[in-house]
């Protein structure tokens, strides 16, 4: 059974998700951007990817401390190495799963 | 994606196969990060007392994995709806940026299908769909396919794991750092120059400070805004970045 109030709470989290991702695509697609906007845009991706990618790599996200050699670092030099040689996605992601994995089994985390 | 290239892509049976393969084909790396995470939630999610039906329209309302892992925390502490509604707002911000990356590619689209893809914008579909969008043989139709293979996954596996999640090994063969992975080489494809590279740079090390400083997950808003403000004023100033 699923009572009101939980369906209250997940159709205000839905409504509250769901606007900020609907709102600019609405919006801005009708129109014509000013340049500088257009350009502040392009900047977006390579920012918010390497904003949430680089805490994931070198922070604990329990204790919001730096802690440099994790194992998610370690691996992410080759995987990152690997990625700028290859621009293969679906390599990219086996090769980071594989040291991951070896990783995992052999720096007795 | 060559292959699809020399087919004729306006016969509409085959274009709809082609669009349709290549959004599922898109969205495998999505899918196979999701495994482990909405196996983990859908366990978490099953002690702290939803059945496996509230999951999923959890999953199916919301879509929005790191929200969902918040609000299940709240509800088993007992939080009032306002709490997590307004909990929720706040941590899923950050699609507000993205929606506004990607609007830049889609100049004029069908509002209707905008709304649809709306729905199923995330850290993930956001990153694979852009990078798709700027080598233009990428349409809304395929990035529509991508959202919701990637939304179907998520509603399977949450489910999944809140019948018996604990059953299975979920964190086999390193596949808990797919995401990742991904991560990193859609990062590497939106470096396309050095101004993008030092944008990069200076939104992850103010990114790692303010997590230390600001609870949540605001930082990433907040750096990114910043680091891409300041990319703009160097491109002005130094009159860097002519690779677009």
């Amino acid at each position: 059974m699923v009572s009101t109030e939980y369906l209250a709470v997940i159709l205000g989290m839905g409504m509250v998700t769901f606007l900020p991702r609907w709102l600019p695509l609405v919006y801005l697609t009708k129109r014509s951007l000013p340049s500088w906007l257009v350009e502040w845009l392009d900047f977006i991706p390579a920012a918010i990817l390497s904003a949430i990618l680089l805490p994931a790599l070198i922070t604990d996200s329990a204790t919001r401390s730096i802690e440099l050699w994790r194992p998610e670092f370690i691996v992410a030099i080759p995987t990152f190495l690997f990625a700028i040689l290859t621009k293969s996605l679906g390599g990219t992601v086996i090769v980071g799963m594989v040291l991951f994995g070896l990783a995992e089994k052999f720096l007795n985390i | 994606m060559s292959p699809m290239k020399s087919k004729k892509d306006n016969i509409r049976p085959g274009h709809r196969r082609t669009t349709f393969s290549r959004g599922v084909a898109a969205a495998w790396p999505i899918c196979l990060g999701y495994l482990p995470i909405g196996l983990a939630f859908g366990v978490l999610a099953q002690k702290a007392g939803l059945s496996p039906l509230q999951i999923g329209l959890m999953s199916m309302f919301v879509f929005a994995g790191s929200s969902q892992f918040i609000a299940v925390s709240m509800l088993a502490a007992g939080a009032s709806l306002f709490a997590i509604v307004a909990t929720t707002f706040v941590v899923n911000l950050r699609h507000f940026l993205m929606s506004s990356a990607l609007a830049v590619f889609l100049k004029n689209a069908d509002p209707k299908k905008l709304t649809f893809f709306a729905y199923g914008v995330t850290d993930e579909s956001f990153a694979v769909n852009l990078s798709k969008f700027r080598d233009s043989q990428w349409d809304l139709d395929s990035a529509l396919v991508t959202n919701y293979t990637a939304n179907f996954t998520w509603i399977i596996t949450t489910v999944l794991g809140g019948i018996g999640g604990q059953f299975i090994p979920a964190h086999a063969f390193g596949i808990d750092y797919a995401l990742i992975a991904m991560f990193i080489c859609l990062l590497v494809f939106q470096l396309r120059g050095f101004i993008y590279v030092l944008t990069a740079a200076i939104a992850g090390i103010c990114a790692v400070l303010l997590s230390m400083v600001i609870p949540g997950n605001s930082y990433i808003v907040i750096a990114s805004m910043a680091a891409a403000a300041i990319g703009v004023v160097i491109k002005k100033k130094v009159g860097l970045g002519e690779e677009r």
